[in-house]
């Protein structure tokens, strides 16, 4: 099959529902200057025109609301923002609005709006361009949360999105746009909701999401070679969040650790080990352990930001303490180094 | 004849919307309305005249003091009652009461209680009509505490620069809830500020019905025949507190001298005066009043008689549901 990246994934998904309903457009502050959103909108404009693919005022919150305007008069407007830390002045029309449209009609009127954001990492992104807030968006009710890991994944969930009568925060790793994938060439859908068995195994399960799954795929193919079986599971959606799959795979396993691309306090980790909590009382072999970021703002310099992240290491640590395994020499291990790709500025 | 017709109906839907609030104040300290009421009781003339110059077709995107504007656009007050006192006859079944009254099949899209956050909506709204062509005009309706929200500075910046076709009708009673504007602005004049932007200025202090829908119709024809927004301030006295079915007088920053004051100019009273001078008769015009208070009086009744709804209600709505 065809192999493209995350990126062109995304920009196959909005080229083809664009051409397939006129009601679509994709806007946002910068979308179609300068980069193109790190290529992900190249040449939408040129195919569609200044009225379907358009720049607006830096005005998140305003242009928010513009897209709900628009959403429940017949329109579907992909709200496109270059890092998640700037919906955080969109939160008013996010939460007291869009999340609540469809109550305040008995959901008699559609609210299909799709808002793609990204998150940033390295090269000194700090402590503003670097949050990915999912969990935030996932505590309201009324709102969609999807965070894509594979291009796969990408362009049937985004699909799915655009397709959907709800509105639908889709979160984009800033590091996934190079990842490379097979990806059907005709339009696909993938169900919103349903979680994906990024790899199978036995022995322990790691529950990771977006970014962190990338670091549970280095963690499996080392622990692999101890002879230690890992399987992967990809929520993919965080909200509705169908906890089938991480259920099914911790009763087998008896472990689970939660890699989350983000704090851990009252995170989606927490929400999982809850569920696990709840559904595999009786058949856990050891708590659930909790991955995710250092409880403070991300530092810009690389050496404390190197802290700041989880990454493959610790999820090998945390696997080695659950199955009461002695530490692996990890000094020969080769450990992905955005800077060798990724030369800023963004 | 038929000017009076028009003027009659103006006057109706005045009379309408101040007999139901007249029945919230009857009926509320019984606590069955458990619904936070913001009265637009003196401010009657605005919402009907602006609604009636845009016609039933278009959409209003509003704010909590909702009364007026929902009853002159739906001029149902079944479904207002039933939602006030939570029933299955309610617009939404209870589950939005006073603050968020809405009717989308009659183009009140929604209210919102965070002012200014619907703003943006009629923005949105605006540019759908112009790509659909249809020649559809939609409304942000606002109160002047609005004017300090960056929801207003960033959606008539946006309007403006797409040129789209919306009015920003502002509501100036000036109070934002109990505080004067020199407290909270640091412009003297809204519509000095607005004249900077590419739109249509209007402005209008007065509380006659027919002389709103004739300022609302002339900012409606500045944005068809211009194609930029046209914003509109007209200024109203609002009669009642912040919150609430009470005077508040005793709060200290009005007193009731200048509410007397302002009632001799009620915009009911006015248009009833020249109803009687242009031929029709008290007996006429009361037989017309008698009808809405029997409808009125029939909804509340309703109301009080409907249904709370089943515990499923809760979770209806989340989400659009394919009907």
């Amino acid at each position: 099959m065809r192999r493209i990246d995350f990126c062109g994934a995304i920009r196959e998904a909005m080229w083809q529902e664009m051409e397939r309903d006129p009601t679509v457009f994709v806007y946002g502050i910068g979308v179609p200057t300068n980069d193109k959103i790190f290529g992900s909108v190249t040449g939408l404009a040129e195919k569609f025109g200044p009225d379907r693919c358009f720049d607006t005022p830096l005005s998140e919150e305003a242009m928010t609301g513009f897209g709900l305007g628009a959403a429940i008069n017949g329109m579907r407007p992909i709200h496109v923002h270059i890092r998640v830390d700037f919906l955080l002045l969109a939160m008013n029309q996010l939460v007291n609005m869009v999340s609540t449209y469809s109550y305040s009609t008995r959901g008699q009127v559609k609210v299909p709006l799709v808002i793609r954001a990204i998150v940033g990492r390295g090269w000194g992104q700090g402590y503003q361009h670097s949050k990915s807030l999912h969990s935030y968006f996932a505590h309201v009710p009324g709102l969609k949360v999807i965070l894509p890991t594979t291009p796969r994944d990408a362009k049937g969930l985004l699909i799915s999105a655009i397709r959907d009568d709800n509105p639908v925060v889709f979160i984009e790793h800033r590091w996934l746009y190079w990842a490379i994938d097979e990806v059907p060439e005709d339009p696909f859908t993938i169900p919103l909701g349903q979680g994906n068995i990024l790899r199978p195994g036995r022995d322990v399960t790691i529950v990771a999401t977006s970014w962190m799954n990338i670091e549970a795929l280095k963690a499996a193919e080392i622990l692999e070679r101890e002879g230690v079986s890992v399987e992967i599971v990809d929520p993919r959606t965080i909200s509705p969040f169908d906890d089938t799959l991480v259920v099914e795979s911790t009763r087998k396993t008896g472990h689970c650790i939660v890699a989350d691309n983000d704090w851990v306090h009252c995170g989606f980790g927490a929400e999982v080990a809850a569920r696990i909590s709840e559904k595999c009382f009786g058949q856990l072999k050891s708590p659930v352990k909790r991955i995710g970021f250092a409880p403070t703002p991300c530092p810009t310099v690389r050496c404390l930001e190197n802290e700041f992240y989880p990454n493959a290491v610790d999820i090998v640590r945390a696997v080695e303490e659950k199955l009461h395994l002695k530490p692996i020499d990890l000094s020969k291990e080769d450990f992905y180094s955005h800077e060798r790709r990724f030369k800023g500025p963004f | 004849m038929e000017i009076s017709k028009e003027s009659l109906r103006l006057y109706i839907k005045m009379y309408q919307i101040r007999r139901a609030e007249e029945r919230i104040i009857e009926h509320y300290r019984e606590d069955e309305m458990k619904t936070p009421m913001h009265m637009s009781m003196g401010q009657e003339a605005v919402a009907v005249a602006v609604c009636h110059a845009l016609g039933p077709k278009s959409q209003i995107f509003a704010f909590y003091r909702s009364h007026a504007v929902f009853l002159a656009k739906t001029e149902d007050p079944e479904r207002f009652f039933g939602e006030l006192y939570g029933k299955v006859t309610g617009t939404v079944h209870g589950k939005g009461g006073s603050m968020h009254l809405a009717d989308p099949k009659a183009g009140l899209m929604c209210t919102s209680a965070v002012v200014a956050s619907t703003i943006p909506l009629a923005v949105g709204a605006a540019f759908a009509n112009k790509r659909k062509g249809n020649g559809l005009i939609s409304c942000a309706y606002f109160g002047d505490g609005a004017l300090e929200e960056g929801d207003f500075w960033e959606s008539l910046n946006a309007a403006c620069v797409m040129r789209l076709p919306v009015l920003f009708l502002c509501e100036d009673n000036g109070l934002a809830v109990h505080t004067r504007p020199e407290v909270r602005r640091g412009f003297k004049d809204i519509t000095d500020v607005a004249r900077q932007f590419e739109c249509n200025v209007f402005h209008e202090d007065s509380t006659d019905v027919e002389v709103l829908y004739g300022v609302a119709r002339e900012a409606i024809k500045a944005i068809q025949s211009s194609g930029r927004p046209s914003f509109l301030v007209i200024k109203c006295y609002r009669y009642l507190g912040h919150i609430g079915i009470t005077d508040d007088f005793d709060v200290g920053y009005r007193s009731k001298a200048e509410y007397e004051e302002r009632f001799k100019r009620d915009p009911l009273a006015l248009q009833r005066k020249r109803l009687l001078s242009n031929g029709w008769t008290e007996a006429r015009l009361g037989e017309e009043e008698r009808r809405i208070d029997a409808q009125v009086e029939d909804s509340v009744r309703k109301a009080q008689a409907a249904p709370f709804p089943s515990p499923e209600e809760l979770y209806t709505g989340v989400f659009h549901e394919a009907h």
